[in-house]
């Protein structure tokens, strides 16, 4: 038994000190530095914050329905809701695609009314990265609504607050930990994103490629900038654990 | 500026069917045993519950009536609720939990915060001004609860059991400040209790409710010293006296009672009317309390007798039929009455 969990450790440890052995740490600061790296990054940070407004600003309504409200078929959009945290994010990005390139009715009529152009934009990466990213946020509000003891809400609405002043006087405040939990998972999801992103906005220089879209074409070319930019967004993944750790670790004030 | 209720609510098997009115300015206590429909009588006037049959009139307004298909929403109630478990909003300070209700309101933030400052420090909560819920003590969150429904001013105040999650040690204290604020309090407010100390001590009137139906209503001092069944007598007739202790002595109209534990400042004190003794002549011994009375009138309640005496204090004694035929006591006859100070019990006003 201590034997296996071992192994499992093991399993999680020995990726981690393979890629900090490997770094390059003397050139490391030189790596990030590089025009392609940081284009890479300033797009990643960009398109994540976005995915995550759109995540917070859409995610927030559904949570407050699946939450509170009583429409047939709950379940059923549910299912749909966390659908993307299960799906491949390579067929997310086959299915955005299907939906909305040119040669779909929806995508067609976006870019002749609109002339708005999804695929192979920045706007595509977004929409890319809040399609998997937005689950993590409706799961955890949807979860915090539930446990909030309504009778908070009935005293505020006994007050004569009307329902939006409950919302953000009440219910808003007493949520704010797993809505700041929510939004920074979605956020560490639409930095990961890979598969959705290359499949759906493609792999373009500055417009559409991201972090990790850089990563994997860099393990060709420029491997040791590939495990500089592979640290960032290990360092970050570390930043989101520690900012989590009472939500997620069994901290010991909850 | 009354309140008309008759409630008539049926839910899961339980049969809730009672009537009374409150009038502003004074004080009634809902008593009755856990499980009698004090609840959801509370409920009900707050909108929570909606009526089956009957009707809820205040202050001019229907606020429920089955009948004519009316029903105010709770919100729309000027109706103010202090829970029992006080829900203040944890995320909030003492004095924007006060605010809460001004600000709903419309009154500007600056204005609504003086306000509640000014409340708080009424209650000597001035300290606590900026504390969450969760820095207050029992007996300072119970205030603040109060502070938050009285703000707004509502018709009507309810109040479910509202001290009975306090620590036992501060709940005298609290019951007398609470006394005190409702006091000050222009309109109806209604306490749910199943202590009859919280009944005794802060109601003017009193409904007792048994098993959905009412069982007793009137004044507190009618209830007290004419219960009609003896699940009432049992339950709050009792002696109330007020007077002003002074260590283990209460001055009273000139009468001094003694109590076996000390108290200080203005107090009520009960005697519970099995605890009151009857002699022919003035007892010897040890209890230190004995007057001479006239006994007024003889009722009988239940397997006893309650004895109403007229002298130095007004008194209930409650004796057997045996005793009063051994005493063979009538209307008019002289008695000394002596009570053990150890059956008396003091709380503060």
């Amino acid at each position: 038994m201590l034997l296996a969990a071992v192994v499992a450790l093991l399993l999680f440890a020995l990726p981690l000190i393979g890629l900090l052995q490997r770094a390059d740490w003397g050139n490391l600061l030189d790596d990030l530095r590089s025009p392609t790296s940081t284009a890479a990054m300033r797009l990643s940070i960009e398109t994540s914050l976005m995915a995550t407004v759109l995540a917070v600003a859409l995610g927030m309504p559904l949570a407050w329905v699946l939450a509170r409200t009583d429409i047939p078929g709950k379940a059923a959009v549910r299912a749909l809701v966390l659908l993307p945290m299960v799906l491949p994010p390579v067929v997310g990005g086959v299915a955005l695609l299907s939906a909305f390139s040119r040669r779909s009715p929806l995508g067609s009529w976006l870019y002749d009314v609109f002339g708005i152009q999804l695929t192979f934009s920045p706007a595509g990466v977004v929409l890319a990265e809040a399609f998997v990213a937005m689950p993590f946020f409706v799961i955890t509000v949807e979860a915090a609504l539930r446990g909030l003891d309504a009778r908070y809400e009935q005293v505020a609405a006994g007050l004569g607050a009307s329902p939006t002043q409950v919302f953000r006087r009440v219910t808003l405040p007493l949520i704010a930990p797993a809505v700041a939990a929510g939004a920074i998972l979605s956020w560490a999801r639409a930095l990961g994103e890979f598969g959705a992103t290359i499949t759906f906005a493609g792999n373009i220089a500055g417009r559409t490629r991201t972090l990790p879209l850089a990563i994997y074409l860099q393990l060709e070319s420029d491997p040791e900038s590939a495990i500089a930019l592979s640290l960032v967004l290990l360092l970050v993944s570390f930043a989101v654990l520690v900012g989590l750790r009472d939500r997620w670790l069994g901290g010991a004030r909850r | 500026m009354t309140l008309a209720a008759q409630i008539q609510v049926r839910l899961d098997g339980f049969d809730l069917d009672v009537s009374f009115t409150a009038a502003p300015g004074r004080v009634l206590a809902v008593v009755g045993p856990n499980g009698a429909g004090k609840t959801t009588t509370l409920r009900a006037l707050q909108g929570t519950v909606a009526l089956d049959g009957g009707r809820i009139e205040l202050a001019g307004s229907v606020l429920d009536d089955p009948g004519a298909r009316a029903f105010v929403v709770p919100e729309a109630r000027r109706v103010g609720m202090v829970h029992q478990d006080l829900l203040l909003f944890p995320h909030l300070s003492a004095r924007d939990n006060v605010a809460f209700g001004l600000r709903a309101q419309g009154v500007a933030k600056a204005e609504a915060r003086r306000r509640a400052d000014e409340q708080l420090a009424a209650l000597g909560l001035a300290a606590q001004a900026g504390s969450r819920p969760s820095a207050l003590s029992g007996g300072q969150a119970q205030r603040v609860a109060l502070l938050r429904a009285l703000v707004t001013q509502p018709d009507l105040l309810l109040l479910d059991e509202p001290l009975a999650a306090l620590d036992p040690t501060v709940r005298g204290d609290t019951r007398r400040d609470l006394r005190r604020t409702l006091r000050t309090f222009s309109g109806i407010a209604i306490v749910v209790t199943h202590d009859p100390i919280d009944a005794l001590t802060l109601a003017d009137d009193v409904v007792v409710i048994e098993h959905g139906r009412v069982a007793q209503t009137g004044t507190l001092a009618e209830v007290t010293s004419r219960p009609r069944s003896r699940h009432v007598a049992e339950l709050l007739g009792t002696n109330l006296i007020q007077g002003v202790a002074t260590g283990t002595e209460v001055q009273t109209g000139g009468t001094v009672i003694h109590l076996a534990d000390a108290a200080e400042g203005d107090v009520f004190v009960t005697i519970p009317p099995s605890a009151v003794a009857l002699h022919t002549a003035e007892p010897e011994g040890s209890a230190r309390n004995r007057w001479p009375m006239t006994v007024a009138s003889i009722e009988p309640s239940g397997e006893r007798m309650r004895i109403r005496l007229d002298g130095p204090l007004p008194l209930v004694a409650e004796i057997t039929t045996a005793s009063l035929a051994v005493l063979q006591l009538q209307s008019g006859t002289e008695v000394w009455a002596s009570v053990k100070a150890t059956e008396l019990h003091a709380y503060p006003r």
